[in-house]
């Protein structure tokens, strides 16, 4: 099977994070592989080896695909060294400040120019956290979308994917046949974290970079434009009481004062 | 006067209270139309649910494909009636499916797309919290019909009683749609609590309980609120993920967010600092939470709790 695997590099969640003329200042804050892109790359690499490996002589790849900027290549990396073989950076000027949509353009024409039979993603970003890009390419791509899994069981001989999948409207079973995008949701594996030797085989490993004219696609920029952005004054905080014996009534009737209940 | 479409939202047969909210947004920018996507034969029904809020009319599509190949598929008769209509926006609830319809919606349409918009005002301008609460964040869609996504529980809905007519449109989910297919449906238990970002009150539980939400869900259940944990409680399987709240879980605002025993990490503010009232209750005086409650009790939640839940009843009776 060629597997790919789309990440993206994000400032640190822990970072505190600002805009900057309308668009997340990234120059100024660590730079990490979003987290929940682990999740990603760790089950490529589970279903990878369930299959038949994906080291030399194996009868899988793993890819890992990404577009940023040329600093991105530490996040991708960092996949690498998990045991991915290869992977594709789309980095271009143009593509700064470029939305979901456009995001979704060009990885997808990564995918198609690559004819990769799964696709795995995380389940966002902890930047944007909007939750679009896996089915914004399964739409692109014509694909089946089998996103939020928390469980994914692949039949290569059938091209069959089945998930389970989760989210607050409760629990469904799903399948489709190659071509599939499949997003995975945190609970699904433990990441592992890279080996010594993981580490330094990564640093021979190809990261092939691309810009737009290699891709095909135009830039888009973006369809959504901020027109402000204000940090939200800190919350004050309020009345403290230390627990005498009648924390729990005193607790009651702030609510009611409130009118909370 | 301009058409806005909001995709009806439905448990089951059910619609959510998220349509009247969605209406209310609507009705700011022009005539509500609502889209119901049911089942074969069930279109009447779910319409019928749909009777609250500024809804000018309702159109219905059936297709039992809605329920067998999920997002595509809604996707897929939305943006039919996208073309067809050229509204001036198109709203939807921003959970997980709504996202998704919303991010293939937008595609199809070569139009923008804005998520979890906590308010949108009559030019379209979505307001939208990001940083996890700390910046608010005004944008707008710069091309095509702008499509956004509403969080639930985020606007003082207008929830009077609506009586629109009801059209139904032969539409087909085209083949192209129909490439993931859904074998069996669980809807989540709930255990007669309320959905958590639905919920107007939620009472969350973390380290300090030691693993027994007995006292946090008596004190939610006396309030009629959801239940919620931190994320140290789901990991140390104290408490189902879903119920996580946080950076990586549920991002919880409502009108009141009673956290127990939880200190307070980013992680877990992320997902609960835009609460409109914020109460903690924790032994330790130095936990970051206290900073911004509203109210803060220091003491043994195991001893707080159940005085307040019985505080809560008496209150009530």
């Amino acid at each position: 099977m060629k597997i790919a695997v789309c990440v993206k590099q994000v400032p640190d969640s822990w970072a505190e994070k600002k805009m900057v003329n309308g668009v997340l200042d990234r120059e100024n804050v660590d730079a990490v592989l979003n987290d929940l892109d682990e999740y990603a790359v760790e089950e490529a690499l589970r279903i990878a080896e369930a299959h038949g490996g994906n080291e030399e002589g194996g009868s899988n790849t793993v890819t890992v695909i990404s577009m940023g900027p040329e600093r991105a290549t530490e996040a991708v990396r960092k996949a690498l060294s998990m045991g991915a073989n290869d992977a594709i950076l789309v980095t271009d000027p143009k593509l700064a400040g470029a939305d979901a949509l456009a995001t979704s353009a060009v990885l997808a024409a990564v995918i198609a120019q690559g004819g990769y039979e799964l696709v795995i993603c995380g389940t966002e970003s902890t930047d944007a956290r909007m939750s679009v890009v896996p089915a914004m390419l399964a739409e692109r791509l014509g694909a089946a979308q089998l996103t939020f899994a928390s469980k994914v069981t692949v039949d290569p001989t059938s091209s069959k994917v089945s998930i389970t999948r989760v989210t607050e409207a409760g629990v469904d079973e799903m399948h489709g046949q190659f071509p599939v995008v499949v997003s995975v949701v945190e609970k699904i594996n433990e990441p592992r974290y890279p080996s010594f030797k993981g580490i330094m085989a990564a640093k021979k490993k190809t990261i092939e970079s691309k810009d737009l004219a290699a891709v095909g696609v135009s830039a888009e920029g973006a369809w959504s434009l901020v027109a402000d952005a204000t940090p939200r004054p800190p919350r004050a905080a309020g009345v403290k009481v230390t627990d005498d014996g009648s924390g729990g009534t005193q607790l009651v009737s702030f609510l009611a004062e409130k009118k909370l209940i | 006067m301009s058409n806005v479409l909001i995709l009806a939202d439905f448990v089951g047969s059910k619609a959510t209270k998220t349509n009247a909210e969605l209406a209310t947004a609507g009705a700011r920018i022009g005539e509500v139309t609502a889209v119901v996507l049911a089942p074969a034969g069930q279109g009447a029904a779910y319409a019928a649910s749909l009777n609250r809020g500024p809804i000018s009319k309702i159109v219905v599509v059936e297709s039992d494909a809605f329920a067998a190949n999920g997002v595509a598929a809604v996707a897929d008769i939305l943006a039919q009636i996208i073309a067809a209509q050229s509204p001036a926006a198109v709203l939807i609830a921003s959970h997980a499916f709504g996202k998704e319809v919303a991010a293939r919606t937008a595609v199809k349409c070569n139009s923008g797309i804005i998520t979890d918009a906590v308010d949108v005002s009559a030019d379209v301008t979505a307001t939208q919290l990001v940083f996890g609460g700390s910046t608010t964040v005004h944008s707008k869609v710069s091309h095509g019909t702008p499509i956004i996504t509403v969080r639930p529980n985020s606007i003082d809905a207008d929830i009077s009683d609506s009586a629109a007519a009801v059209e139904t449109l032969a539409l087909q989910v085209t083949d192209a749609s129909k490439k993931a297919t859904v074998t069996s449906s669980q809807p989540p238990v709930q255990g007669g609590r309320p959905e958590l970002t639905e919920a107007n009150i939620v009472v969350s539980g973390g380290r300090g309980t030691n693993g027994d939400f007995a006292a946090v869900e008596g004190f939610a259940d006396s309030l009629g609120a959801a239940v919620g944990a931190s994320r140290a409680a789901t990991d140390a399987g104290w408490y189902p993920h879903s119920y996580q709240v946080g950076q990586t879980g549920k991002t919880v605002s409502p009108q009141l967010y009673v956290a127990c025993g939880i200190s307070g990490a980013i992680q877990h503010r992320a997902g609960m600092q835009t609460s409109k009232s914020i109460v903690v209750v924790n032994k330790d005086p130095e936990a970051p939470l206290f900073e911004i409650a509203d109210f803060g009790v220091i003491g043994d939640l195991f001893a707080v709790l159940p005085q307040a839940t019985e505080g809560v009843k008496a209150h009530k009776s």
